[in-house]
């Protein structure tokens, strides 16, 4: 697969960065050397705050003015971009080497048709006449994959989904024919299902292109599913580079064998358990290894001097000194099962009864005068328990519908029709007083930047809820700095504004205001979603510490399956609305499966290259709310659609076993007899 | 102060220009050469000389001291007529944007009959109404201001209240009003703030013509609206009591503005 033989596209020696901050020097970058050839994709990987990014806008000279490249070199095909007059940068940049940013809405210029966009790269650099470009254009989409390139080609891109975006930049990216294309977290806004098929294009191209490709990524997983080899970057420094294989196989640096250990791995054989510490400040870094202050193989050795890069195999570096020992160390076995056993079959401590929610339900005037739009149907007719002291899992694709159904499980939003009820666990008694029901009832939202009001300290916030339920100020007080333990963040917090918070530190601030009041039922919605692969980890343990000390139930609404594996006792599959399979975590993971369910197991990137490529395949995307499809509503997508029952006849959620519920039209026997996705877990 | 200058030059020299105007303002009883209202029937219409820096007017006031004492009416009516207005629009526009819907419709649309007024215009009709004194003046610049106000509070109004923690707040049970302005409030400062600084220039503008008019302020108190009607008809025998007043006056709407140019620039990143 490596085509080192056509000579290095890139050729990074020994590159620093600093920013200069009234802090101080920055050194955001220290001694990074790598090289990439053609048609070959190199992963670079580290937590947020290591330097990716300033890696990526180095190479395109693009850097803040505060920056400074302090020494090395980048050379691009023999010519060193750093001594390039702006004239000749500018013929190369956009051209020869191209950039796929992370959030494609803001790359995308909202008022130009897609085909527009790609032929005015082509313009700008005479690469082709107009009705050349126009005609190129397509060719570009069609290259992507896209679907109905000349349709495509005339929408704006409000009109196309966010995977259609992406799609839609990278084919701008690709119009200069690049000898190098460099994409920042280019599915990190996606969905699962989204992800995979943007992943299957950008392995694609390495050989219908030819171009390097520089690959950034904070997900392991992803990294292992795209690169021929990888890059692991702690705090500003290359600490392993090695062929994709070994390096997931067999990591000689401690950092990488931790990166590993903190991913929910949906498979649980490795031990999903956070890097201890944090990034060291990058204005005054210890002396030694960079890594040492939160290394698991420290020795004093490691902390006189940085260490040198060493050899660890053909072709794989790592920049450690006890690499053999790392190497020698098998895997951190996880710790105790998956997830803590189902409690024996308790009381529901809510009850959701044909739920509906529709939004935009057309008033009288509109219906009279027949100008009536079909409402949004957010939630169809949905029936579940939730039973006390269990973490029940919702999960599907975005506009399933799960963040509707948690909003109204906390009395946000008025259900349109049927009934919740919510109880109280003791009493089994149902909560009808708001203040009761506000006190027992809580929401984590998914994103702590947006969640904690920017104008309020961190000791406000937490007392806000104890107020509102009429704790006396000292008691209130009291209570903060307790709340502030437990989600592990000490008293000096107190004072600080959200600003002044990690992704991580915030999201334990909007869990320590949760749990303020002690509540029974906990919704989190994507809690985890926004933060780092090192903090998820130790986010999941705080919830799961959480739950244990105070009994609590948590709905857990996730689009990540790999995560709900480690946390959830039951699952339930949404798409469009509807509730397709509902049943605990192993009888999810196992067949009979939902043909969506299925689907949205085989997207699930897993941090192995040697792990087959998906199989069941999601095309395209989830169809409009506003008119859900007839009969089975996943059926426009459906792999095993089995005919025309399946386009007109709405199945019902059945029950298949005890706790197994599945909504599909297949005779289960045949359901049954499929080949599960996922081998079964070691633990169970 | 130098770093600041080089950083942000319209705020450095707005905070200049409106320092010494308050400065001069505040401390006009004690700077001030002459009485108030003293008049020297002797010195009508004096050039600017020894005894009177600036000259005099037609009664043979020293300008000087006219001037700097219409600094405080013009900073008192500028600033006054700008709180009224923030005192109704702010919470009229904050209520609008929470409440959304047919609630925001129905108060966004009398807003916009307000809106679609000159400002002076409403404000010559409350005062014609009302009758013609300092109090009048200050309280019909302040109304004719508020709508504007409510309107872009509005905005920044809807703009915030999608955040999730209006979410969180009201999931945890606090009250709409608390949400209005205990969470979504202290969001809208920095624009509010930017917002005021530039119309009280434009009050002070307002106030002026009306006194000009003989709406606003009446004789015998200092205002440079009113000082500048009083010269009209000597212009061609003195023009200095037209000038000191209406460079005052330049002067301090030009302060107004470049400071609320640099407070905007300086709040944007975090607004």
């Amino acid at each position: 697969m490596l085509r080192r033989a056509s000579g290095a596209v890139l050729q990074i020696e020994r590159l620093s960065v600093s920013f200069a901050t009234p802090r101080g020097e920055i050194r955001a970058l220290r001694d990074v050397s790598f090289d990439i050839a053609a048609g070959e994709v190199f992963g670079v990987a580290g937590e947020s705050g290591s330097g990716k990014s300033t890696l990526a806008y180095a190479i395109m000279r693009d850097l803040a003015p505060n920056a400074r490249v302090v020494g090395g070199s980048i050379r691009f095909a023999g010519e060193d971009l750093l001594r390039l007059a702006p004239d000749a940068l500018r013929s190369i940049r956009g051209r020869r080497i191209a950039m796929v940013y992370q959030d494609p809405k803001s790359a995308l210029n909202p008022s130009m048709r897609a085909g527009q966009q790609i032929a005015e790269v082509l313009e700008i650099h005479a690469l082709a006449s107009r009705a050349g470009a126009a005609a190129r254009a397509l060719e570009l989409l069609a290259l992507v994959n896209i679907p109905d390139p000349p349709a495509v080609a005339r929408a704006y891109p409000h009109q196309l989904s966010g995977g259609m975006q992406q799609r839609l930049v990278i084919a701008m990216a690709l119009a200069g024919d690049p000898g190098l294309l460099i994409m920042d977290e280019p599915t990190t806004g996606l969905d699962v299902s989204t992800q995979a098929r943007i992943l299957e294009l950008v392995a694609g191209l390495r050989h219908d292109v030819g171009a390097a490709i520089l690959y950034i990524s904070h997900d392991l997983a992803v990294i292992a599913q795209v690169s021929d080899r990888v890059g692991i970057l702690y705090a500003g420094e290359l600490v392993e580079v090695a062929p994709a294989r070994q390096l997931f196989r067999r990591p000689a640096h401690p950092y990488a064998r931790g990166l590993l250990d903190a991913l929910p791995d949906i498979d649980l054989t490795r031990a999903f358990r956070p890097i201890r510490g944090r990034l060291p400040d990058l204005s005054r870094l210890p002396d030694g290894c960079v890594f040492a202050p939160r290394c698991d193989f420290v020795e004093d050795a490691c902390t006189r001097g940085q260490p040198a890069m060493a050899t660890v195999g053909p072709a794989h570096v790592a920049r450690c000194l006890r690499w053999d020992t790392v190497i020698a160390t098998p895997p951190t076995p996880r710790a105790g099962p998956g997830a803590p056993p189902l409690p024996e079959i308790a009381a529901p401590v809510a009850r959701v009864e044909s739920l509906t929610k529709h939004y935009e339900e057309p008033g009288v005037l509109a219906r009279w005068l027949g100008l009536a739009r079909p409402p949004v149907h957010a939630i169809d007719d949905v029936t579940f328990d939730v039973r006390g002291g269990e973490v029940l899992a919702l999960v599907g694709e975005s506009g399933c519908g799960k963040t509707t159904l948690g909003r109204l499980l906390l009395r946000l939003l008025p259900p349109t029709s049927g009934a919740l009820s919510i109880r109280r666990r003791q009493s089994g008694t149902e909560i009808k007083d708001d203040a009761e029901f506000r006190r027992v009832v809580r929401i984590v939202f998914q994103n702590p930047d947006s969640s904690l009001n920017p104008t309020k300290r961190v000791a406000a916030i937490l007392e806000r809820p104890l107020a509102i339920q009429g704790v006396p100020r000292p008691a209130r007080l009291a209570r903060v700095r307790e709340l502030l333990e437990a989600v592990r963040l000490d008293v000096g917090y107190l004072q600080r504004l959200p600003r002044e918070l990690s992704g991580g530190e915030k999201q334990r601030v909007a869990i320590a205001r949760a749990f303020a009041t002690g509540p029974e039922l906990v919704v989190l919605d994507e809690p985890l979603s926004a933060l780092d692969v090192s903090s998820q980890a130790s986010m999941v343990d705080l919830l799961t510490e959480l739950r244990n000390r105070l009994d609590a139930t948590y709905v857990f609404i996730s689009h990540d399956l790999s995560l709900v594996r480690h946390l959830a006792d039951r699952i339930g599959v949404m798409y469009l609305g509807r509730l397709v399979e509902l049943g605990t975590v192993d009888e999810i993971f196992r067949p009979p499966y939902h043909p969506y369910t299925r689907a949205l197991l085989s997207s699930i990137p897993v941090p192995d290259p040697a792990a087959p490529a998906s199989t069941v395949r999601l095309e395209g995307a989830v169809p409009s709310a506003r008119r859900p499809p007839s009969g089975c509503r996943f059926h426009t997508r459906c792999a095993s659609k089995i005919g025309r029952i399946c386009e007109e006849v709405e199945p019902l959620l059945q029950r298949v076993d005890g706790t197994h519920w599945l909504a599909c039209h297949i005779p289960v026997e045949d359901l049954r007899r499929e080949r599960p996705i996922r081998p079964a877990p070691r633990s169970t | 102060m130098t770093a600041l200058a080089r950083a942000n030059p319209p705020l450095t020299i707005g905070i200049l220009i409106l320092g010494c105007v308050l400065t001069f303002a505040v401390l006009a009883p004690l700077v001030a050469p002459y009485g108030v209202a003293e008049q020297n029937i002797l010195d009508r219409l004096q050039r600017p000389g020894a005894k009177h820096l600036l000259g005099t007017d037609q009664y043979g006031r020293d300008l000087l001291t006219r001037t700097l004492f219409g600094g405080r009416t013009a900073l008192l009516l500028g600033l006054g007529a700008v709180a009224l207005g923030l005192l109704l629009g702010v919470p009229i526009g904050l209520a609008s944007g929470y409440a959304g819907g047919r609630t925001d419709e129905v108060i966004m649309r009398v807003v916009d009959a307000f809106l679609s007024f000159p400002a002076l215009l409403l404000a010559l009709m409350i005062v014609t109404a009302l009758g013609a004194s300092t109090m009048h003046a200050l309280l019909a610049i302040g109304l004719a201001n508020a709508p504007g106000i409510a309107r872009i509070v509005r905005s920044q109004t809807l703009a915030v209240k999608h955040e999730e923690f209006v979410l969180a707040a009201r999931a945890q049970g606090d009250a709409h009003p608390y949400i209005m302005f205990g969470e979504i409030l202290p969001n809208l400062l920095p624009p509010i703030v930017i917002e005021a600084t530039i119309r009280v220039g434009f009050a002070i503008l307002a106030s002026a013509s009306l006194s000009f008019l003989g709406l606003g302020v009446q004789p015998p108190t200092a205002d440079w609206g009113l000082m500048i009607r009083e010269a009209r008809q000597h212009i061609f025998l003195s023009p200095w009591p037209l000038l000191c007043p209406g460079l005052a006056l330049a002067l301090t709407i030009v302060g107004f503005n470049l400071f609320g140019d640099g407070v905007r620039d300086r709040l944007a990143g975090r607004a």
